[in-house]
């Protein structure tokens, strides 16, 4: 939640107030080192953002209005800018969801959103995503060593086919297991609610914890725009 | 006289695209009773074991459950029919959905509206009679295969079933698994009925067997004496493993 705040208050600030963003990437790094998760992690798991920055870095390429020359490349600034928001906001999002996941199970976290109060249902679906995530992984594993051992490699795309195929008996295989659990369900007498866990008092310390990053990212929005 | 945990009579049933499974079943089993439902694929063993809790609403016929119908029409019945018949189904992953081991085991008797310190003791027998009372908080896809199946049963008994039902429970396991959940069935105290293949297993733990083939009740009697009559499992698919005699 506090993650989330973080990231509405970093994504509403303008670029173009870089005393701001700094202070941000500060924040959201003393978090990081406060909560002792190592830097090769936070890296790793940062990957995940460079589709967004390959798009951010063609931005200055396209788009109208003035111009810039830079390295012998015609630049537009309207293109640079949006392009730098991109990274830096995409960034600090990523950062500050690492922080969450790598602090948070998947398990509290599913039970803070019944906490705040998100429709069961949805906490539910969640639920289960989690549970089966491995359970159909592994089912595509071995159908991806079943491929493989009669020969097949995926090469080009000559093989989407097969691809796709295995894709949709993928699909349908989990299908019918839903519909097994959903049996297995109704044997035990499920009738529309998981059971909740007995809940553990929210303390106020614990509030104010969470709201600490986003409050301070407040804060110097404020200072940066002040000064 | 013993009092019947199940009785079902002229059960027939056919798919909604006209495939009948079930022919008019007729089987009756006493409390306290274990008995192998055997039979060749495609017999209607696992149709049989969906009427049992209503999953599948009975079109011809009657199942009684400890003397109550099953009425598919009635909300009510169906509720409480389903915590009587606790069915463990084949594949473990399919029975354990939730993110626990403690909270899967808790969800039957929570369905069935125990809360606080009894849903709690509820979830510690169950784990304790399977032995896997230590696992209590981990997630189901770090256990082994075995561990599952041990968890699935877990799941079923603490919903405290007049009759406990198990589709192919040997199969899959290695054989220290399947010795571990044999004795397991056997210091359980409550009426069992076992559809499996495997014959060795049946043999074991039951003292009755029925062959249901072609959608009917093929035979009905004493396990050895079923299992010792070749030409009755020829006829129905049925074989002894190869140097296994009674």
């Amino acid at each position: 939640m506090a993650a989330l705040l973080f990231i509405l208050v970093a994504v509403a600030t303008p670029i173009t107030n870089i005393a701001a963003y700094i202070a941000y990437f500060s924040l959201i790094w003393l978090a990081l080192l406060t909560a002792k998760i190592p830097p090769v992690t936070v890296i790793k798991r940062s990957l995940i953002e460079i589709p967004f920055v390959a798009f951010a870095l063609l931005m200055p390429f396209f788009g109208q209005g003035e111009r810039v020359d830079f390295l012998g490349l015609s630049l537009y600034q309207e293109g640079i800018i949006a392009g730098a928001g991109i990274i830096a906001k995409a960034t600090l999002g990523v950062l500050s969801a690492i922080l969450l996941s790598a602090t948070t199970t998947a398990r509290e976290i599913l039970r803070g959103l019944e906490i705040l109060r998100l429709p069961s249902m949805l906490v539910q679906i969640a639920t289960f995503m989690l549970r089966y995530l491995n359970v159909v992984t592994d089912e595509m594993e071995r159908m991806r060593v079943a491929r493989a051992s009669r020969g097949f490699d995926a090469k080009g795309i000559r093989h989407w086919r097969v691809l796709a195929n295995s894709a949709g008996a993928l699909f349908i295989r989990s299908y019918e297991r839903g519909e097994r659990v959903h049996l297995a369900m109704l044997s035990r007498g499920y009738s529309g609610e998981l059971p909740k866990e007995e809940r553990e008092e929210v303390l106020p310390q614990q509030i104010a914890l969470g709201l600490a990053l986003p409050l301070l990212a407040l804060t110097s929005l404020l200072i940066s725009i002040l000064i | 006289m013993s009092e019947k945990s199940l009785e079902i009579s002229g059960l027939a049933y056919a798919y909604p695209d006209g495939n009948q499974a079930l022919y008019g079943v007729n089987l009756s089993i006493n409390q306290g009773e274990r008995v192998a439902l055997l039979g060749p694929n495609g017999a209607g063993k696992t149709t049989l074991v969906l009427h049992l809790n209503g999953i599948i609403p009975t079109m011809q016929g009657q199942v009684r459950v400890a003397g109550e119908l099953v009425d598919s029409k009635n909300a009510e019945s169906i509720k409480s029919v389903r915590h009587k018949v606790g069915i463990v189904f084949q594949d473990p992953d399919d029975q354990l959905f939730m993110p626990t081991v403690g909270q899967d085991v808790a969800f039957g008797p929570y369905n069935a509206g125990l809360r606080g310190i009894e849903l709690d003791k509820a979830v510690k027998e169950a784990l304790e009679l399977v032995g896997m009372s230590e696992f209590i908080d981990r997630p189901p896809h770090h256990l082994s295969f075995g561990q599952r199946r041990r968890v699935a049963v877990a799941t079923v008994l603490a919903m405290k079933p007049e009759i406990l039902v198990m589709d192919e429970p040997s199969s899959n396991l290695d054989p220290a698994a399947r010795r571990e959940l044999a004795e397991i069935i056997t210091s359980l105290d409550v009426t069992l009925l076992m559809v499996t293949h495997d014959l060795p297993f049946a043999h074991e733990l039951c003292q009755r067997a029925v062959i249901l083939s072609a959608g009917v009740v093929a035979a009905d009697d004493e396990i050895s004496r079923v299992l010792s009559d070749k030409q009755l499992l020829t006829a129905h698919r049925l074989e002894l493993p190869k140097g296994f005699s009674l």
